[in-house]
């Protein structure tokens, strides 16, 4: 299935805040329908890596390209329109917009995304409370629109900034449950996770990072052989 | 008699409130929808009103053409105007500090009333009203000139349209949204800088539609909309910066307070609102509809 070579591939990627380099030369490929993790402690770049993906990092050099679509040179808003549907740390939910215009909000990028009846089926909490403010949901709530508003635009590629950071345990498996599920339909995922035990049940690869830089890679089988090295570079 | 105020003087300096608050309320709400989403604090906003009252007149006096064609097409010109100002500079202006949006304005609303009192100095024009709207009806306490009537009710329709299509429609749902955080809706693949191009269009359309409502009850003068301004500015102060309802409600209430206050110490009249502004900063820095109060 990897013979078409990777769906989002990305080369020699630096980024910087202001004057401060924040990643150094990162290298990854993610296939179609594949979910890969990037592994690392707090501050090594993973949010940096996602965000200068998505180009909300500005100032980066390197290659991003995806479906053979070069997306360093262009504007933000291009980034989704070629079909990468991004979900923040912080979920992003805006306050001034009822939940029903958060989930309308971004824009449908391809044909085949989910109707608002199958979203409202699958987040039967989201249909209940479709007209109060965004903010007034739950922290899990919160997640959940997050990611049902990307699923609404038919983006092919979804990247999750921790999505189970601050969750109770049964939310978590909640999103375990909905990530398993949006594999099986064929979406490609680029998580970054502090849970790696959430990770394992649903990632098929792992990026470990350090320093702004990818450490190394290894599928999912690996993952007992690694556990040395995974102690060593993240501290669990 | 009220408070031993005889009901016609009451009643009319309460209309001359409610007429001075329509125009306050269709400017603070422009200056309001501007400030929230690009922060930039639109000192063009009286020139841009003084521009549709202008428009409005130079295009009856050269071409002949009437108020109500006017009542469109000046608003759109001032509108284009609006959208090539924000394109050409402003939009260059926004990665450094706001204070250089708000010197860019200032200077621009200077170069605009300068250029307008050299060719056509500074004596007002008078600006007809429209046949359909002369003359007045007498209510009985007071005599009502309907062309009055028709700003109050126009405003309000003005923004009472604004509000529905900022929290009603898709359109609003980008612009309070990017409001908010405009990096991440530009993430979702919306084009944020056209979306900043058409609100700064919008703001500025809406102040030149106030000047074109505007032309047949005040004199049509290069200085008109700087006079209006500083007064405006207060109004979206007490109001809350970027609140759009507060906007309205204030540029309301604070027309009336000012009629008010001509009926009963017509002297406090001009400072009034500026008084009221220094008590609600001291009270709710934030203003009365802002938020983080």
């Amino acid at each position: 299935m990897n013979s078409a070579g990777p769906l989002l591939s990305v080369r020699g990627l630096n980024a910087w805040y202001g004057e401060s380099h924040a990643l150094h030369g990162v290298d990854l490929d993610i296939h179609q329908g594949e979910t890969v993790t990037l592994l690392g402690r707090n501050g090594v770049g993973k949010t940096t890596t996602l965000r200068a993906i998505m180009g909300l990092i500005r100032k980066r050099t390197g290659q991003v390209s995806f479906a053979g679509k070069d997306l360093i040179r262009l504007p933000l808003h291009h980034t989704a329109r070629a079909g990468i549907g991004y979900v923040p740390e912080e979920r992003g939910i805006f306050s001034t917009l009822t939940v029903d215009e958060n989930l309308m909000l971004p824009p449908v990028v391809a044909k085949d995304g989910m109707g608002v009846d199958e979203i409202f089926e699958l987040f039967p909490n989201l249909k209940e409370r479709r007209n109060s403010p965004g903010t007034k949901l739950s922290g899990g709530e919160q997640q959940m629109l997050a990611i049902a508003r990307i699923l609404r635009t038919g983006a092919s590629t979804i990247l999750l900034d921790e999505p189970t950071e601050g969750l109770a345990p049964v939310i978590v498996q909640r999103i375990g449950e909905l990530l398993a599920e949006l594999k099986r339909r064929g979406m490609t995922i680029l998580l970054v996770e502090q849970n790696f035990r959430f990770a394992s049940r649903i990632a098929d690869r792992f990026y470990l990072m350090e320093h702004g830089k990818v450490l190394s890679e290894f599928p999912v089988g690996d993952l007992d052989n690694r556990m040395g090295e995974l102690h060593d570079v993240l501290g669990v | 008699m009220i408070f031993g105020i005889p009901i016609q003087a009451f009643a009319g300096q309460l209309l001359v409130g409610l007429i001075n608050g329509s125009f306050y309320a269709m400017l603070s709400l422009g200056l309001a929808i501007i400030f929230g989403l690009l922060r930039v604090i639109n000192f063009a906003h009286g020139a841009q009103y003084m521009l549709g009252a202008f428009i409005g007149y130079l295009i009856l006096a050269k071409l002949g053409i009437g108020y109500w064609p006017a009542l469109i097409l000046a608003p759109l010109a001032v509108a284009l105007f609006g959208v090539v100002v924000e394109r050409l500079a402003l939009s260059r202006l926004y990665d450094v500090d706001p204070l250089y949006g708000l010197l860019f304005t200032f200077g621009l609303a200077l170069v605009i009333e300068g250029v307008f009192r050299y060719v056509y100095g500074v004596s007002g024009n008078p600006y007809p009203v429209p046949p359909a709207l002369a003359g007045g009806v007498n209510l009985g306490f007071m005599f009502l000139p309907i062309y009055r009537g028709w700003v109050v009710v126009a405003s309000l329709v003005v923004c009472l349209g604004t509000w529905l299509l900022v929290e009603k429609t898709k359109f609003g749902s980008y612009l309070r949204a990017a409001t908010e955080n405009p990096k991440l809706v530009q993430a979702f693949g919306v084009n944020v800088p056209v979306l900043l191009t058409l609100t700064y269009g919008l703001g500025a359309g809406l102040a030149g539609l106030a000047g074109i409502l505007a032309a047949p009850v005040y004199q049509v003068s290069p200085l008109m909309g700087s006079n209006l301004i500083i007064i405006v500015f207060a109004v979206v102060v007490v109001g809350g910066m970027g609140s759009i309802l507060g906007a309205i409600v204030t540029g309301y209430m604070l027309g009336l307070a000012e009629g008010l206050t001509k009926v009963f110490y017509p002297e406090a009249s001009s400072i009034v609102i500026f008084v009221i502004m220094a008590i609600v900063l001291l009270i709710r820095p934030a203003g009365l509809f802002g938020k983080d109060a």
